[in-house]
Formats: C-alpha cells, structure tokens, sequence
C-alpha cells in the first residue's frame, strides 16, 4: 500500500508524464515557454491547482452528483486557480504580465480535470493529493526543458542571464530568432516526445 | 469593413491554433479522421460565436469595473472582475450542456455523430482563451466580440481539418518507430504553423 501510493506520485514524472505520454495540457506548455523563468513559475501554479483540486474533490467525491460532477469540478478548479492569479500578480507582478491570459487557461488546462476524472474521483485524499503534485511536476519538467532549449537558442541567456559567451557571437554565432516563434515550441515537443518513446519502447504505436 | 478586417485578422494572422496553441489537446485528439475533425470544428466555431458575446456582456455589464452602474450610480465603485474566471468558465460549460441537450433533441443523428466531442468542447482552451482575449482586447461594440468569436472558431476549424486531411495520408507512410502518431502530429504542426506565419506580414 505504502508503496502504490508513493507511486503515484513518481509515475507522472517519467513513464507516464501528462504532456508527453497522456497528451495533455499542450496548450499552456507551448505558450509559456519562450524563456525559462515564466516556464518555471508556470510548472509551480499548475502544480498547486492540480495538488489542490484534486485534494478538494477527493475530499468532496462522494457528495457529488454525477450529472453536474463538471460544473462542480470546473468551479472548484476556477477558485483555486482565480487564487493562483492573484497571488502572482501581488509576488511576481512582471512574470503574470508575461503568461497574460495563460493563468486563466489553467482551469481549461486538461491535465487537471484529466487527473480529477481520472484519478481523484475515485480515490482517497492522500494519494489524490501526491497525484496531483506528481502530474503536476511532470507537467512542469518538460516546461522546463522546451523553455531551456528555446531561451538557450533563442536569445542565448538563461534565466535572464547571458549563457553564450562574446567570443562566440564575435565569431559569427547568431540566435536561432525561430526558436521564440510558436511553431519552434511544437517540433521542439515533438522531438522530446520522439526521444521519449524511443526509450520507452512499449509506449510506440504500431 | 472594419468586421471583415477583424474577421481576417483572428481567423488567419492570429490563428487559434498556430499562434496562440490554443486547444491543442483535442486538436492533437480528434484530428486522425476528417469526418469528425469536421465535426468537432464545427461545434467549436458554433459554441465559440455564442459564447463570447454572451461572455462580452457580461464582463461590460457585471464584472468590470463600474460596470454595474446601469442598476443604480451608487454600485458605480464595484468591481468584481475578480469572478470573471469562475463567471465565464460557468457561462460556457452552461451553454455547451444546453447545446447538448438541444441537439440531442432535435437532431439526433448530428448528436450520435458528435457524440462524445460535445462535452469535450467544455474544456477546450480555445473557448476560454477567446473569453479572455475578448476582455483583454476591450472591443467597442458586443458585433465585433461576435466576428471575434466566429473568426477565431473558424480558424480553428480549418486548422483542424488541414491537420486531418493530412494525418489520413500518412497512415500509408514509413514512420520511424518512437515518432509515430503524437510525436509526429506535433511537428507537422510546427510546420504548418510556419506556413501561417506568412500572414502575419499582412498589412491591413
């Protein structure tokens, strides 16, 4: 028992992470991830709406009707992440300017009503909550990794800071001005996703 | 003209899909066959061109600020934009269960063959991220929310069909192993994404 439960929190992060394997959430992974700071504070908010909802409805599951199960879950969701954006706004004013309307877009984010259909709804708090943070942190490292890649090669920096050294731009290195551009974010996801099955053999379609 | 140039604007420059990645999950989903892509885009441009005026009202007439003015002037300093999230996520999962209901009334047959898509709409980006556009763009009159909408739900209808079109073709090709369905449906995405960023040298 001990164990399962402890697995549901690491088997989102890998083997059965929410972008890569369930094709959830692309949305926000895409948008957010031009340079690495909005990626992380992105992967963070998404992780706590998705630790708390799925708490506050595994708490809930068994007074819920099943007819109006989504207007309950969607109102739980919008509450929470309305919370998430006003605490954004007050700590990190200029990174929630940044993700604009993509806070908002975290109650349509479908890896959270994913989880909560999915799992919440039928299991107990506590593996509900660890759920929640595991999908929500393997959410949050392949946020990391395109915003690596696409702050790297795009503008050279890292979270603000100059990576690439001047003797390299002297010798005629440019930014791969693409890479800030959204059709970069999707083939940078495709080949992440690519590189995924290739080591998980038994994820590839026949 | 000024509708029209919108029109164009949302639906091509700004394109739902390409620029702004929205709906991607169940554009990802739904997109192997063109039979149903075409009906789910449908679905979404029809719920979108209701959705944001409907939610265009009521962020002028209830949440923004002094927006409840036309009541009495004394409720001239409320402002309760903080529900807007809850308010306009309530609006569109409220219409799309309407819709339901109506089209299992009256059309069946469009009913079986949109089936499970329906109730997916609910929580698919592109219709909450239209509501928020709308507010962040401040549009004049409750007409140009609603060429918004329907611009941007086409966008997304043709950008769905596109990708179906082209799925269908390649179920006959030689895919390496590990890139097969999803891996590839997001490159070939990235390139059509680079074959719309062309429209964004438009001049208007």
């Amino acid at each position: 028992m001990k164990n399962k439960t402890f697995q549901s929190l690491t088997n989102p992060l890998a083997k059965n992470n929410p972008v890569l394997v369930q094709i959830l959430g692309i949305c926000s992974a895409l948008a957010v991830t031009t340079q690495l700071k909005p990626a992380l504070v992105m992967g963070l908010s998404v992780t706590a709406v998705c630790a708390f909802s799925n708490l506050v409805l595994s708490l809930l599951r068994n007074g819920i009707p099943d007819r109006i199960r989504i207007i309950v879950q969607l109102v739980v969701i919008a509450a929470l992440v309305t919370i998430v954006n006003d605490i954004l706004k007050a700590y990190v004013y200029d990174v929630s300017k940044q993700l604009s309307v993509y806070v908002g877009l975290i109650i349509t984010n479908c890896i959270i009503m994913g989880r909560v259909e999915a799992f919440a709804l039928s299991n107990k708090p506590l593996p509900s909550l660890l759920d929640g943070i595991g999908n929500g942190l393997g959410y949050g490292a392949v946020l990391v990794i395109i915003g690596f890649f696409r702050e790297l090669l795009g503008n050279g920096t890292l979270l603000g800071y100059q990576v690439i050294p001047n003797c390299l731009y002297e010798a005629g290195y440019v930014n791969n001005g693409l890479m800030l551009f959204p059709p970069a974010a999707l083939i940078i996801v495709g080949i992440i996703i690519w590189v995924h099955r290739s080591t998980n053999k038994d994820l590839q379609e026949k | 003209m000024e509708l029209l140039k919108l029109f164009i604007q949302s639906t091509f420059i700004d394109n739902m899909v390409f620029s702004f990645f929205f709906g991607m999950c169940s554009y990802i989903a739904v997109s192997k066959s063109v039979k149903t892509a075409n009906g789910l885009g449908l679905a979404v441009t029809f719920v979108m061109l209701m959705t944001v005026p409907l939610n265009y009202l009521l962020e002028n007439y209830v949440l923004k600020a002094g927006a409840l003015s036309w009541i009495s002037p004394e409720l001239a300093s409320v402002d309760l934009s903080f529900l807007s999230f809850i308010l306009f996520i309530a609006v569109i999962a409220a219409f799309v269960q309407l819709l339901e209901m109506v089209v299992e009334k009256f059309s069946p047959s469009l009913y079986n063959s949109l089936g499970i898509f329906l109730p997916l709409i609910a929580v698919n980006c592109a219709i909450m991220g239209g509501a928020l556009f709308m507010q962040q763009r401040n549009f004049a009159t409750v007409g140009e929310a609603a060429v918004f909408g329907f611009g941007s739900g086409f966008g997304w209808w043709i950008a769905i069909l596109v990708m179906a079109a082209i799925r269908e073709r390649l179920a006959y090709s030689n895919v390496p192993k590990g890139l097969r369905g999803p891996g590839l449906a997001f490159i070939i995405t990235g390139l059509l994404g680079m074959a719309f960023m062309i429209f964004s040298g438009f001049q208007m």
